[in-house]
Protein backbone atom coordinates (compact mmCIF):
# COMPACT_ATOMS: atom_id res chain seq x y z
CA UNK A 1 0.00 0.00 0.00
CA UNK A 2 1.11 3.51 -0.64
CA UNK A 3 3.33 4.49 2.61
CA UNK A 4 1.73 8.40 1.81
CA UNK A 5 -1.77 7.02 2.19
CA UNK A 6 -0.92 5.05 5.16
CA UNK A 7 1.03 8.15 6.70
CA UNK A 8 -2.25 10.31 6.27
CA UNK A 9 -4.56 7.34 7.60
CA UNK A 10 -2.09 7.21 10.58
CA UNK A 11 -2.22 11.41 11.42
CA UNK A 12 -6.80 10.94 10.91
CA UNK A 13 -6.65 7.91 13.24
CA UNK A 14 -8.75 7.67 16.05
CA UNK A 15 -5.81 5.89 17.68
CA UNK A 16 -3.29 8.32 17.18
CA UNK A 17 -5.99 11.46 18.32
CA UNK A 18 -6.44 9.21 21.42
CA UNK A 19 -3.55 7.02 22.18
CA UNK A 20 -1.03 7.37 25.01
CA UNK A 21 0.08 10.65 23.53
CA UNK A 22 -2.67 11.93 21.82
CA UNK A 23 -1.96 13.90 18.75
CA UNK A 24 -3.45 17.24 19.64
CA UNK A 25 -1.22 17.13 22.74
CA UNK A 26 2.55 16.55 21.10
CA UNK A 27 1.32 19.41 18.34
CA UNK A 28 0.80 21.85 21.47
CA UNK A 29 3.67 20.61 22.98
CA UNK A 30 5.63 20.63 19.87
CA UNK A 31 4.25 24.29 19.55
CA UNK A 32 5.06 25.40 22.93
CA UNK A 33 8.53 24.60 23.04
CA UNK A 34 9.23 26.38 19.86
CA UNK A 35 7.23 29.73 21.01
CA UNK A 36 8.54 29.53 24.39
CA UNK A 37 12.20 29.25 23.13
CA UNK A 38 12.22 31.75 20.54
CA UNK A 39 10.63 34.13 22.71
CA UNK A 40 13.76 33.74 25.84
CA UNK A 41 15.91 33.93 22.28
CA UNK A 42 14.29 37.01 21.35
CA UNK A 43 14.27 38.44 25.02
CA UNK A 44 18.27 38.16 25.26
CA UNK A 45 19.07 38.79 21.44
CA UNK A 46 16.70 41.67 20.42
CA UNK A 47 17.91 44.16 22.96
CA UNK A 48 21.42 42.95 22.39
CA UNK A 49 21.35 43.28 18.61
CA UNK A 50 19.45 46.68 19.01
CA UNK A 51 22.46 47.85 21.14
CA UNK A 52 25.03 46.71 18.55
CA UNK A 53 23.09 47.93 15.21
CA UNK A 54 22.92 50.87 17.41
CA UNK A 55 26.56 51.54 18.48
CA UNK A 56 28.09 49.99 16.64
CA UNK A 57 30.43 48.01 19.05
CA UNK A 58 30.43 44.36 19.46
CA UNK A 59 29.97 44.15 15.90
CA UNK A 60 32.54 41.46 15.39
CA UNK A 61 31.42 39.55 18.01
CA UNK A 62 27.88 39.39 16.56
CA UNK A 63 28.76 38.45 13.51
CA UNK A 64 31.04 35.76 14.45
CA UNK A 65 28.72 34.41 16.86
CA UNK A 66 26.08 34.22 13.99
CA UNK A 67 28.57 32.98 11.66
CA UNK A 68 29.81 30.16 14.08
CA UNK A 69 26.69 29.09 15.66
CA UNK A 70 24.98 27.45 12.02
CA UNK A 71 28.05 25.39 12.45
CA UNK A 72 27.05 24.16 15.76
CA UNK A 73 24.87 20.60 15.01
CA UNK A 74 21.90 20.78 16.75
CA UNK A 75 21.23 17.36 17.94
CA UNK A 76 24.69 16.99 19.36
CA UNK A 77 24.09 20.33 21.62
CA UNK A 78 20.22 19.01 23.17
CA UNK A 79 22.06 15.21 23.97
CA UNK A 80 25.33 17.64 25.70
CA UNK A 81 23.20 20.05 27.58
CA UNK A 82 20.86 17.34 28.94
CA UNK A 83 24.29 15.14 30.41
CA UNK A 84 25.32 18.77 31.25
CA UNK A 85 21.96 19.74 33.59
CA UNK A 86 21.30 16.38 34.43
CA UNK A 87 18.51 13.93 33.40
CA UNK A 88 16.46 15.37 35.70
CA UNK A 89 15.84 18.30 34.05
CA UNK A 90 15.45 17.23 30.37
CA UNK A 91 12.60 20.47 29.71
CA UNK A 92 15.09 22.77 31.17
CA UNK A 93 18.07 21.69 28.90
CA UNK A 94 16.02 20.97 25.52
CA UNK A 95 14.63 24.61 26.21
CA UNK A 96 17.83 26.11 26.35
CA UNK A 97 19.21 24.28 23.62
CA UNK A 98 16.51 25.55 21.34
CA UNK A 99 17.30 28.74 22.51
CA UNK A 100 21.34 28.99 21.91
CA UNK A 101 19.98 27.63 18.64
CA UNK A 102 17.62 30.82 18.12
CA UNK A 103 19.62 33.05 19.15
CA UNK A 104 21.98 33.63 16.49
CA UNK A 105 19.29 34.23 13.47
CA UNK A 106 17.37 36.71 16.29
CA UNK A 107 20.28 38.51 17.17
CA UNK A 108 21.32 39.37 13.01
CA UNK A 109 17.72 40.03 12.03
CA UNK A 110 18.02 42.96 15.10
CA UNK A 111 21.46 44.32 14.09
CA UNK A 112 21.35 43.86 10.42
CA UNK A 113 17.85 46.03 11.05
CA UNK A 114 19.13 48.66 12.53
CA UNK A 115 22.33 49.07 10.56
CA UNK A 116 20.11 48.92 7.43
CA UNK A 117 18.54 51.71 8.20
CA UNK A 118 20.12 55.18 6.20
CA UNK A 119 22.75 57.16 7.56
CA UNK A 120 21.24 60.16 6.10
CA UNK A 121 17.56 59.51 8.11
CA UNK A 122 19.55 58.56 10.91
CA UNK A 123 21.62 61.87 10.59
CA UNK A 124 18.18 64.22 9.94
CA UNK A 125 17.45 62.51 13.41
CA UNK A 126 20.17 63.75 15.58
CA UNK A 127 20.40 66.95 13.42
CA UNK A 128 16.87 67.80 14.30
CA UNK A 129 17.78 67.46 17.67
CA UNK A 130 16.17 63.40 18.48
CA UNK A 131 18.30 61.80 21.53
CA UNK A 132 20.52 58.80 21.08
CA UNK A 133 17.39 56.61 22.26
CA UNK A 134 15.21 58.57 21.02
CA UNK A 135 17.21 57.71 17.90
CA UNK A 136 17.00 54.40 18.31
CA UNK A 137 13.15 53.87 19.29
CA UNK A 138 11.71 56.07 16.85
CA UNK A 139 13.62 55.67 13.93
CA UNK A 140 16.08 52.72 13.70
CA UNK A 141 13.97 50.57 15.34
CA UNK A 142 10.57 50.99 13.19
CA UNK A 143 12.49 50.85 9.90
CA UNK A 144 14.17 48.20 11.33
CA UNK A 145 11.53 46.00 12.15
CA UNK A 146 11.37 43.80 8.66
CA UNK A 147 14.69 42.26 8.77
CA UNK A 148 14.15 41.54 12.37
CA UNK A 149 10.70 40.10 11.69
CA UNK A 150 12.80 38.09 9.32
CA UNK A 151 15.01 36.89 11.91
CA UNK A 152 12.41 35.71 13.94
CA UNK A 153 10.97 34.08 11.17
CA UNK A 154 14.30 32.07 10.52
CA UNK A 155 15.14 31.35 14.11
CA UNK A 156 11.35 29.73 14.61
CA UNK A 157 11.78 27.31 11.75
CA UNK A 158 14.76 26.32 13.07
CA UNK A 159 13.59 25.58 15.99
CA UNK A 160 10.49 24.02 15.01
CA UNK A 161 12.11 21.03 13.27
CA UNK A 162 14.64 20.96 16.29
CA UNK A 163 12.40 20.50 18.47
CA UNK A 164 11.62 17.36 16.68
CA UNK A 165 14.89 15.71 18.54
CA UNK A 166 13.23 16.80 21.84
CA UNK A 167 11.75 13.35 21.35
CA UNK A 168 14.62 11.60 21.95
CA UNK A 169 15.29 13.11 25.38
CA UNK A 170 11.57 12.84 26.61
CA UNK A 171 8.29 11.65 25.11
CA UNK A 172 7.16 14.54 23.92
CA UNK A 173 6.43 17.03 20.89
CA UNK A 174 6.07 15.32 17.45
CA UNK A 175 9.05 14.14 17.58
CA UNK A 176 8.16 10.77 19.79
CA UNK A 177 6.23 9.44 17.20
CA UNK A 178 9.37 9.25 14.76
CA UNK A 179 11.53 8.24 17.61
CA UNK A 180 8.79 5.42 18.58
CA UNK A 181 8.52 4.49 15.19
CA UNK A 182 11.61 3.89 14.30
CA UNK A 183 12.01 1.45 17.06
CA UNK A 184 8.95 -0.23 16.47
CA UNK A 185 9.09 0.13 12.59
CA UNK A 186 6.24 1.78 11.61
CA UNK A 187 6.92 4.01 8.67
CA UNK A 188 3.36 5.20 8.13
CA UNK A 189 3.63 6.59 11.71
CA UNK A 190 7.28 8.43 11.16
CA UNK A 191 5.96 9.64 7.80
CA UNK A 192 3.03 11.17 9.37
CA UNK A 193 4.30 12.62 11.90
CA UNK A 194 6.99 13.89 9.87
CA UNK A 195 4.57 15.50 7.63
CA UNK A 196 2.73 17.18 10.41
CA UNK A 197 5.98 19.33 11.29
CA UNK A 198 6.11 20.29 7.94
CA UNK A 199 2.71 21.32 7.89
CA UNK A 200 3.49 23.42 11.11
CA UNK A 201 6.62 24.40 9.89
CA UNK A 202 4.82 25.73 6.96
CA UNK A 203 1.87 27.46 8.64
CA UNK A 204 4.54 29.51 10.90
CA UNK A 205 6.49 30.23 7.70
CA UNK A 206 2.93 32.07 5.97
CA UNK A 207 2.60 33.60 9.29
CA UNK A 208 6.23 35.14 9.23
CA UNK A 209 5.79 36.37 5.98
CA UNK A 210 2.52 37.82 6.61
CA UNK A 211 3.84 39.47 9.64
CA UNK A 212 6.75 40.83 7.40
CA UNK A 213 4.93 42.39 5.33
CA UNK A 214 2.84 44.05 7.48
CA UNK A 215 5.12 45.71 9.26
CA UNK A 216 7.24 47.69 6.59
CA UNK A 217 6.39 50.98 7.82
CA UNK A 218 3.69 52.57 5.16
CA UNK A 219 5.65 55.60 3.76
CA UNK A 220 8.66 52.86 3.04
CA UNK A 221 5.88 50.72 1.06
CA UNK A 222 4.52 53.51 -0.38
CA UNK A 223 7.41 54.75 -1.94
CA UNK A 224 8.48 50.92 -2.83
CA UNK A 225 5.10 50.44 -4.99
CA UNK A 226 5.41 53.19 -6.37
CA UNK A 227 3.31 56.60 -6.40
CA UNK B 1 25.10 86.62 16.10
CA UNK B 2 26.88 83.38 15.17
CA UNK B 3 31.13 83.68 16.29
CA UNK B 4 33.54 81.54 15.51
CA UNK B 5 37.08 81.89 17.33
CA UNK B 6 40.24 80.27 15.85
CA UNK B 7 38.26 76.71 15.06
CA UNK B 8 40.00 74.37 14.10
CA UNK B 9 39.21 70.57 13.61
CA UNK B 10 41.77 67.86 13.16
CA UNK B 11 40.27 64.39 11.85
CA UNK B 12 41.97 61.48 13.86
CA UNK B 13 44.16 60.46 10.18
CA UNK B 14 45.86 63.65 11.13
CA UNK B 15 43.42 66.01 8.34
CA UNK B 16 42.85 69.69 8.97
CA UNK B 17 39.10 69.75 7.79
CA UNK B 18 39.31 73.30 9.35
CA UNK B 19 42.34 75.21 10.86
CA UNK B 20 42.14 78.03 12.69
CA UNK B 21 39.04 79.35 11.12
CA UNK B 22 37.18 82.87 12.41
CA UNK B 23 34.20 84.20 11.37
CA UNK B 24 31.22 86.39 12.54
CA UNK B 25 27.55 85.33 11.38
CA UNK B 26 25.76 88.81 11.94
CA UNK B 27 21.56 88.21 13.34
CA UNK B 28 19.08 88.17 11.01
CA UNK B 29 21.01 88.00 7.79
CA UNK B 30 21.87 85.07 5.72
CA UNK B 31 25.77 83.99 5.27
CA UNK B 32 26.67 82.07 2.37
CA UNK B 33 29.37 79.93 2.80
CA UNK B 34 30.90 79.10 -0.60
CA UNK B 35 33.70 76.51 -1.79
CA UNK B 36 34.06 73.27 -3.45
CA UNK B 37 34.42 70.05 -1.96
CA UNK B 38 36.93 69.46 0.83
CA UNK B 39 36.90 72.57 1.27
CA UNK B 40 35.05 71.98 5.11
CA UNK B 41 31.84 74.23 4.22
CA UNK B 42 29.43 71.61 5.84
CA UNK B 43 32.02 70.76 8.54
CA UNK B 44 31.73 74.41 9.45
CA UNK B 45 28.06 74.19 9.61
CA UNK B 46 27.55 71.09 11.20
CA UNK B 47 29.86 72.86 14.28
CA UNK B 48 27.01 75.22 14.82
CA UNK B 49 24.50 72.66 16.61
CA UNK B 50 27.33 70.58 17.53
CA UNK B 51 26.70 67.62 15.40
CA UNK B 52 30.69 67.81 14.95
CA UNK B 53 32.72 68.94 17.67
CA UNK B 54 35.55 71.47 17.05
CA UNK B 55 39.28 70.27 18.03
CA UNK B 56 40.21 73.62 19.36
CA UNK B 57 38.79 77.25 19.46
CA UNK B 58 34.93 77.82 20.47
CA UNK B 59 32.02 78.95 18.77
CA UNK B 60 29.52 82.04 20.54
CA UNK B 61 25.92 81.91 19.68
CA UNK B 62 24.81 85.44 21.48
CA UNK B 63 28.10 85.25 23.14
CA UNK B 64 27.23 82.23 24.91
CA UNK B 65 29.93 79.33 24.21
CA UNK B 66 27.49 76.36 22.45
CA UNK B 67 30.17 74.04 24.30
CA UNK B 68 28.86 74.63 27.27
CA UNK B 69 24.84 73.65 25.94
CA UNK B 70 23.42 70.37 25.80
CA UNK B 71 23.91 69.34 22.05
CA UNK B 72 19.91 67.98 21.89
CA UNK B 73 18.76 71.28 23.18
CA UNK B 74 20.96 72.93 20.95
CA UNK B 75 19.98 71.36 17.98
CA UNK B 76 16.52 71.54 18.55
CA UNK B 77 16.81 75.70 18.86
CA UNK B 78 18.23 75.56 15.57
CA UNK B 79 16.74 74.69 12.65
CA UNK B 80 18.55 73.00 9.97
CA UNK B 81 17.55 71.95 6.70
CA UNK B 82 19.94 68.75 4.84
CA UNK B 83 20.68 68.32 1.33
CA UNK B 84 18.39 65.55 0.67
CA UNK B 85 15.72 66.62 3.18
CA UNK B 86 16.84 63.68 5.73
CA UNK B 87 13.14 63.28 6.71
CA UNK B 88 11.68 60.15 8.57
CA UNK B 89 10.15 58.21 5.91
CA UNK B 90 7.78 56.39 8.45
CA UNK B 91 5.97 59.71 9.22
CA UNK B 92 3.57 61.34 7.66
CA UNK B 93 4.47 64.78 6.33
CA UNK B 94 2.77 66.79 8.85
CA UNK B 95 4.36 64.66 11.63
CA UNK B 96 7.63 65.70 9.75
CA UNK B 97 7.00 69.00 10.01
CA UNK B 98 6.17 68.46 13.93
CA UNK B 99 8.80 66.24 14.46
CA UNK B 100 10.73 69.40 17.26
CA UNK B 101 7.51 70.27 18.57
CA UNK B 102 6.70 66.99 19.66
CA UNK B 103 10.35 66.41 21.45
CA UNK B 104 9.76 69.44 22.95
CA UNK B 105 6.32 68.03 24.59
CA UNK B 106 3.96 69.92 22.36
CA UNK B 107 0.97 68.06 22.97
CA UNK B 108 0.37 66.09 19.52
CA UNK B 109 -2.93 68.02 17.76
CA UNK B 110 -1.70 71.86 18.77
CA UNK B 111 1.99 70.51 17.30
CA UNK B 112 0.36 69.03 14.32
CA UNK B 113 -1.84 72.60 13.81
CA UNK B 114 1.10 74.93 14.35
CA UNK B 115 2.95 72.39 11.41
CA UNK B 116 -0.39 72.94 8.88
CA UNK B 117 0.41 76.37 9.45
CA UNK B 118 4.12 76.25 8.23
CA UNK B 119 3.56 74.09 5.51
CA UNK B 120 1.44 77.24 4.18
CA UNK B 121 4.82 79.51 5.25
CA UNK B 122 7.08 77.20 2.53
CA UNK B 123 3.84 77.28 0.49
CA UNK B 124 3.04 73.68 0.16
CA UNK B 125 -0.50 72.67 -0.27
CA UNK B 126 -2.07 71.37 3.47
CA UNK B 127 -3.37 68.05 1.05
CA UNK B 128 -0.13 66.94 1.22
CA UNK B 129 0.14 67.16 5.21
CA UNK B 130 -0.78 63.17 5.17
CA UNK B 131 1.57 61.85 2.63
CA UNK B 132 5.06 60.23 3.27
CA UNK B 133 7.84 61.98 2.24
CA UNK B 134 8.36 59.15 -0.83
CA UNK B 135 5.70 60.51 -2.15
CA UNK B 136 6.85 63.65 -2.74
CA UNK B 137 8.78 65.14 -5.48
CA UNK B 138 12.02 65.94 -4.75
CA UNK B 139 11.10 69.87 -4.51
CA UNK B 140 7.97 69.28 -2.50
CA UNK B 141 10.49 66.93 0.48
CA UNK B 142 13.26 69.88 0.32
CA UNK B 143 10.17 72.20 1.23
CA UNK B 144 9.14 69.80 4.05
CA UNK B 145 13.03 70.02 4.95
CA UNK B 146 12.76 73.41 5.30
CA UNK B 147 9.22 73.66 6.69
CA UNK B 148 10.55 71.33 9.56
CA UNK B 149 13.40 73.17 9.93
CA UNK B 150 11.12 76.56 10.67
CA UNK B 151 8.28 74.87 12.88
CA UNK B 152 9.60 75.27 15.89
CA UNK B 153 10.54 78.87 15.00
CA UNK B 154 14.27 78.83 15.83
CA UNK B 155 16.44 82.00 15.58
CA UNK B 156 19.25 79.72 13.38
CA UNK B 157 18.75 78.40 10.34
CA UNK B 158 21.55 76.58 9.05
CA UNK B 159 21.41 74.87 5.29
CA UNK B 160 23.23 72.58 4.19
CA UNK B 161 23.41 72.79 0.24
CA UNK B 162 19.87 72.30 0.24
CA UNK B 163 18.75 72.40 -2.99
CA UNK B 164 21.63 70.71 -4.66
CA UNK B 165 19.70 67.24 -5.22
CA UNK B 166 17.10 69.33 -7.52
CA UNK B 167 16.56 70.30 -11.29
CA UNK B 168 17.61 73.91 -12.34
CA UNK B 169 14.07 75.22 -12.61
CA UNK B 170 13.33 73.52 -9.23
CA UNK B 171 15.93 75.28 -7.66
CA UNK B 172 15.32 78.69 -8.91
CA UNK B 173 11.87 78.25 -7.44
CA UNK B 174 13.10 77.45 -4.17
CA UNK B 175 15.97 79.58 -4.61
CA UNK B 176 13.28 82.84 -4.84
CA UNK B 177 11.26 80.89 -2.23
CA UNK B 178 14.09 81.47 0.50
CA UNK B 179 14.94 84.95 -0.30
CA UNK B 180 11.03 85.76 0.16
CA UNK B 181 10.93 83.05 3.40
CA UNK B 182 14.16 85.47 4.70
CA UNK B 183 12.43 88.93 4.10
CA UNK B 184 9.54 87.63 6.07
CA UNK B 185 11.24 85.93 8.75
CA UNK B 186 14.34 87.43 9.00
CA UNK B 187 16.41 84.83 10.24
CA UNK B 188 20.10 84.37 11.01
CA UNK B 189 20.63 82.05 7.81
CA UNK B 190 23.79 80.02 7.21
CA UNK B 191 24.27 78.21 3.91
CA UNK B 192 26.18 76.20 2.54
CA UNK B 193 26.68 75.42 -1.31
CA UNK B 194 29.41 75.26 -4.04
CA UNK B 195 27.50 77.01 -6.34
CA UNK B 196 28.79 80.38 -6.38
CA UNK B 197 25.64 81.56 -8.37
CA UNK B 198 23.63 80.61 -5.33
CA UNK B 199 25.65 82.36 -2.81
CA UNK B 200 25.24 85.47 -4.74
CA UNK B 201 21.74 85.46 -5.15
CA UNK B 202 20.88 84.21 -1.66
CA UNK B 203 24.02 85.87 0.70
CA UNK B 204 23.87 88.93 2.24
CA UNK B 205 27.45 88.11 3.75
CA UNK B 206 29.37 85.41 1.17
CA UNK B 207 32.23 83.60 2.55
CA UNK B 208 34.29 82.11 0.25
CA UNK B 209 36.83 79.00 1.15
CA UNK B 210 39.79 77.16 -0.20
CA UNK B 211 40.87 73.86 0.94
CA UNK B 212 41.13 73.36 5.11
CA UNK B 213 38.33 75.83 5.24
CA UNK B 214 40.89 78.91 4.82
CA UNK B 215 38.87 82.22 4.38
CA UNK B 216 39.90 83.28 0.56
CA UNK B 217 37.72 86.25 0.96
CA UNK B 218 34.45 87.55 2.85
CA UNK B 219 32.52 90.43 1.67
CA UNK B 220 28.71 91.16 0.27
CA UNK B 221 28.78 89.95 -3.65
CA UNK B 222 29.09 93.18 -4.95
CA UNK B 223 32.24 93.53 -2.81
CA UNK B 224 33.36 90.31 -4.19
CA UNK B 225 32.69 90.79 -7.66
CA UNK B 226 34.13 94.75 -7.81
CA UNK B 227 37.14 93.33 -6.07
CA UNK B 228 37.91 89.79 -5.80
CA UNK B 229 40.84 89.47 -3.19
CA UNK B 230 43.24 87.32 -4.94
CA UNK B 231 43.83 85.20 -8.20
CA UNK B 232 41.67 82.29 -6.68
CA UNK B 233 38.77 84.32 -5.83
CA UNK B 234 38.92 85.91 -9.34
CA UNK B 235 39.00 81.95 -10.72
CA UNK B 236 36.41 81.08 -8.68
CA UNK B 237 33.58 83.47 -9.35
CA UNK B 238 34.65 83.35 -12.89
CA UNK B 239 35.42 87.42 -13.25
CA UNK B 240 37.20 86.41 -16.36
CA UNK B 241 34.47 83.95 -18.39
CA UNK B 242 30.99 83.56 -19.04
CA UNK B 243 28.27 85.99 -17.69
CA UNK B 244 30.48 87.51 -15.30
CA UNK B 245 33.12 89.36 -17.90
CA UNK B 246 31.01 91.51 -20.41
CA UNK B 247 31.93 94.32 -22.36
CA UNK B 248 29.51 96.63 -24.38
CA UNK B 249 29.06 96.05 -27.92
CA UNK B 250 26.68 98.78 -29.82
CA UNK B 251 23.77 98.01 -31.70
CA UNK B 252 21.55 99.84 -33.89
CA UNK B 253 19.28 99.41 -31.14
CA UNK B 254 20.89 100.55 -28.52
CA UNK B 255 24.12 99.10 -26.88
CA UNK B 256 24.32 95.76 -24.87
CA UNK B 257 26.69 93.43 -23.71
CA UNK B 258 28.30 90.36 -25.03
CA UNK B 259 30.95 87.64 -22.72
CA UNK B 260 34.13 86.70 -23.78
CA UNK B 261 32.60 84.27 -26.43
CA UNK B 262 30.82 87.26 -28.35
CA UNK B 263 27.10 86.05 -27.24
CA UNK B 264 24.84 89.10 -26.07
CA UNK B 265 23.82 88.71 -22.60
CA UNK B 266 21.69 91.80 -21.30
CA UNK B 267 21.21 95.21 -22.58
CA UNK B 268 22.37 98.24 -21.12
CA UNK B 269 20.10 100.36 -19.50
CA UNK B 270 21.48 103.89 -18.79
CA UNK B 271 20.61 105.42 -15.42
CA UNK B 272 18.73 108.61 -15.28
CA UNK B 273 21.35 109.79 -12.39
Amino acid sequence: MDLFAEAIAWIFSTDTQSGSLPLSEAIATHLAFTVVSVLIAAVIAVPAGWLVGHTGRGREIAVGLSGAARAVPSFGLVLLLVLVFGVTHKVGASTTAFVLLAIPPILAGAYSGVEAVERRIVDGARAVGMTSSQVLGKVEIPLGLPLLIGGLRSATLQVVATVTLAGYVGSWGLGFYIVQGIQIRDFAQILGAALVIVVLAVLLDLLFALAERAVVPRGVRAGRDGR
Amino acid sequence: MIEFRSVTKTYPDGTDAVADFSLVVPAHTTTVLVGSSGSGKTTLLRMINRMVEPTSGSIEIDGEPIAQRDPVRLRRSIGYVLQNGGLLPHHRVIDNVATVLRLEGTPKQEAREKAAEVLDVVGLDRSLAQRYPSQLSGGQQQRVGVARALAADPNILLMDEPFGAVDPIVRAELQAETLRLQQELHKTVVFVTHDIDEAFLLGDQVVILSTGAQVAQVGSPSEIIENPADDFVASFIGTERGARALRTKHTDHGTVLVDGAGRTQGRLVESSS
